[in-house]
């Protein structure tokens, strides 16, 4: 695990700031080297050696699960990549205002070359505090970056007054409540806030917000993103609880974009801790439940169409 | 008390060690000469002891190469394209103004090279005229059809079979599905892809108008099958992505409907296969650095390279005579075994 190299996802909506924070990141003299993967290659400066240029290109695993898609340029680069071990520490994926972030995400599950020899560490959204409202009417690609992010860069914050600034990013909490969520003018903050996050190591996972179980109280459209989450004061049986998430996530495995959870299993010590996006699912033993703690089963699911009454009633169905 | 047991089968006194110092991507024997193409920009070339290393593509690192019974021709990640002879001089071929990288090569011995940078692929004659194909997608791997004329391209959802120096647009070779590498039999009845779903798939084309092309699929690989490698005689073709070689028949019709056969199964995963040029002896390369010779007839078994940890086998081949086998890993250790006469 620990030799793999981490990979980093910087997606955003045009001109929210991603290239000043890929530039930020390369100029800090944290003496690490990065290989930088870039969707526009030549066109933006970029001050780096090993700068590839990629072309986004989503194949469609002909497995008949339709939402199995990877990034076959990824795979292909990284494959080159990893045959020069040694010249870079990590990797930074940059994608165009226009990707799709779950591709890109599942080329880490789903191709076993990849995943061997590297880890996706976090996918960072940058957000511009001033249009994101507006690109969010227009662009279901800045939903989707949003609903998929584990940090969130509120970018450009000096733009907008106060009551602005918390508006937008209720409506960012409303989309996803669980990822890491960071003010900023010009992408400043410290690096450590961007990388080695480990967001999807299940051992991290629920490093959540206080906020995690709190709610935007929004109107929703019904094909809006909207996060939801719940809460099962103490065990779940775990041979009602995998039966029910794997049929959930293969049957709206496509309007699922990312789910998460700690439970306590019956008779179980150890935290039982899941993650998925879309169809995949991957999900393990962690460390014991301290005992100053209470053993309560939580579970988010980010997604569109969801039912929340059918979601939150097949839940706690599990209930041990 | 004391028994002692018979040494395994070994070859390994027979190999003589090279140091190649960076991830050996492939081997090729221009002019009869041992090269190794090397992730670190370099090639390698010589008989051991009088080796030297002749830097090919800088720091940008060498991606792909692909040789014939004359030259070594390579693909780098500064957008040049390079060929180099037994004489250790490097002739630049192609320089892509935008300097991307080179996604594929494939060169033939009557002397007709191609490459592809994204959806675009290049081909170039024996006389260096040059012909463009853009393609819908990225062209992953290319193959040229024995005599050089017709080139085969790996791509998202098929392949495509072009023949660069004619107006005729290229055929499309129509399969669901994400292939990787181009392979083309050597009487060109057979074009074969490797794919991202873990499967092989084939076409047997028409030979005359009325005929249908046929489809063969070939699955069950639990990894990525990478590496091919023919019979001398064209009947089979040995395959990499599991844990023993794959072999599969291709005499009369192909091998719909027929098992593949199977030889040196161990607990690692194949990831490098070469067959004899003359005998029906595969060497097969291992994940975890071991390097077998394998005789199809007996199921025989030799080592000539123990496991080595961290040193996986990433380039196979053999000479043109069939009494030296040249071999690279990922680590940069590589080799060359001498088959005792």
């Amino acid at each position: 695990m620990s030799d793999k190299i981490p990979v980093t996802v910087l997606t955003g909506y045009l001109g929210a700031g991603k290239t000043t924070l890929l530039n930020r990141i390369l100029s800090e003299p944290h003496g690490k080297k990065y290989a930088v993967i870039v969707n526009e290659f030549g066109e933006i400066g970029i001050d780096n050696d090993l700068v590839v240029g990629a072309d986004e290109e989503v194949f469609e695993m002909n497995n008949g699960c339709i939402c199995c898609t990877v990034r076959g340029d990824l795979i292909r680069i990284i494959d080159g990549l990893m045959k020069r071990k040694g010249k870079f520490d990590a990797i930074i994926v940059e994608t165009t205002g226009l990707a799709d972030p779950a591709p890109v995400a599942q080329t880490f599950f789903m191709d076993q070359d990849v995943g061997d020899r590297a880890r996706l560490d976090a996918v960072v959204t940058v957000a511009d505090a001033k249009w994101l409202t507006e690109r969010l009417k227009d662009a279901p690609e800045a939903h989707n970056q949003i609903a998929f992010a584990d940090v969130i860069v509120l970018n450009k914050t000096d733009l907008v007054t106060p009551a602005e600034l918390d508006a937008v990013e209720a409506t960012i909490r409303a989309i996803n409540p669980a990822a890491k969520l960071h003010r900023t003018t010009r992408c400043a903050l410290p690096i450590a806030d961007v990388l080695d996050r480990n967001a999807f190591d299940l051992d991290r996972i629920l490093d959540i917000e206080p906020d995690f179980l709190e709610e935007g109280h929004h109107h929703h459209h019904a094909d809006e993103i909207r996060s939801m989450s719940f809460e099962i004061r103490g065990d779940v049986d775990p041979d009602k609880f995998m039966p029910w998430i794997q049929d959930l996530t293969q049957i709206k495995g496509g309007d699922i974009l990312r789910c998460k959870g700690i439970l306590a299993f019956r008779n179980e010590p150890k935290r039982f801790v899941f993650q998925g996006v879309h169809m995949i699912l991957d999900g393990d033993l962690q460390r014991d439940w301290r005992s100053d703690e209470t053993r309560v089963s939580r579970a988010v699911f980010i997604g569109r169409n969801l039912d929340r009454e059918e979601i939150r009633k097949g839940f706690f169905a599990t209930a041990a | 008390m004391m028994t002692s047991l018979a040494p395994p089968a070994s070859l390994t006194q027979n190999v003589t060690p090279l140091e190649a110092g960076s991830h050996v991507i492939a081997v090729a024997w221009p002019g009869g000469v041992p090269a190794l193409a090397l992730s670190d920009g370099a090639v390698m070339l010589g008989l051991p002891g009088l080796q030297r290393r002749i830097d090919v593509h800088g720091g940008a690192g060498l991606l792909v190469a692909a040789g014939t019974p004359d030259t070594l021709v390579t693909g780098g990640g500064d957008g040049r394209v390079c060929a180099l002879g037994p004489d250790g001089e490097p002739t630049m071929i192609h320089h892509d103004p935008k300097g991307g990288w080179i996604d594929a090569v494939a060169a033939s011995a009557s002397g007709h090279m191609a490459w592809s940078i994204g959806k675009r692929v290049t081909a170039r004659d024996d006389k260096g005229r040059l012909r463009t194909l853009d393609l819908a997608s990225t062209a992953q791997g290319l193959a040229w059809f024995p005599k050089g004329y017709r080139l085969a391209i790996a791509h998202y959802n098929g392949a495509s079979l072009w023949f660069p120096n004619t107006q005729t647009p290229a055929e499309l070779l129509e399969w669901k599905g994400a292939h990787l590498d181009a392979i083309v039999s050597a009487d060109g009845r057979f074009v074969v892809t490797s794919m991202q779903e873990l499967a092989l798939h084939g076409w047997r084309l028409a030979s005359k108008p009325t005929e249908k092309v046929a489809h063969m699929r070939m699955s069950g690989y639990p990894a990525k099958s990478r590496s091919f490698s023919w019979s001398h005689d064209g009947m089979w073709l040995a395959t990499s992505g599991a844990d023993a070689v794959i072999i599969w028949p291709f005499q009369g019709d192909g091998p719909m409907g027929k098992a593949p056969r199977e030889c040196g199964v161990r607990r690692a995963r194949v990831t490098q296969v070469a067959f004899h040029p003359g005998a029906y002896v595969i060497a097969a390369g291992y994940d975890d650095g071991c390097i077998m010779l394998l005789r199809m007839t007996d199921a025989s078994e030799l080592v000539a390279r123990h496991a080595t940890r961290g040193s996986a086998v990433t380039a196979l081949g053999w000479d043109k005579t069939g009494k030296h086998l040249l071999f690279g890993c990922e680590d940069g250790a590589a080799g060359l075994l001498a088959l005792p006469t």
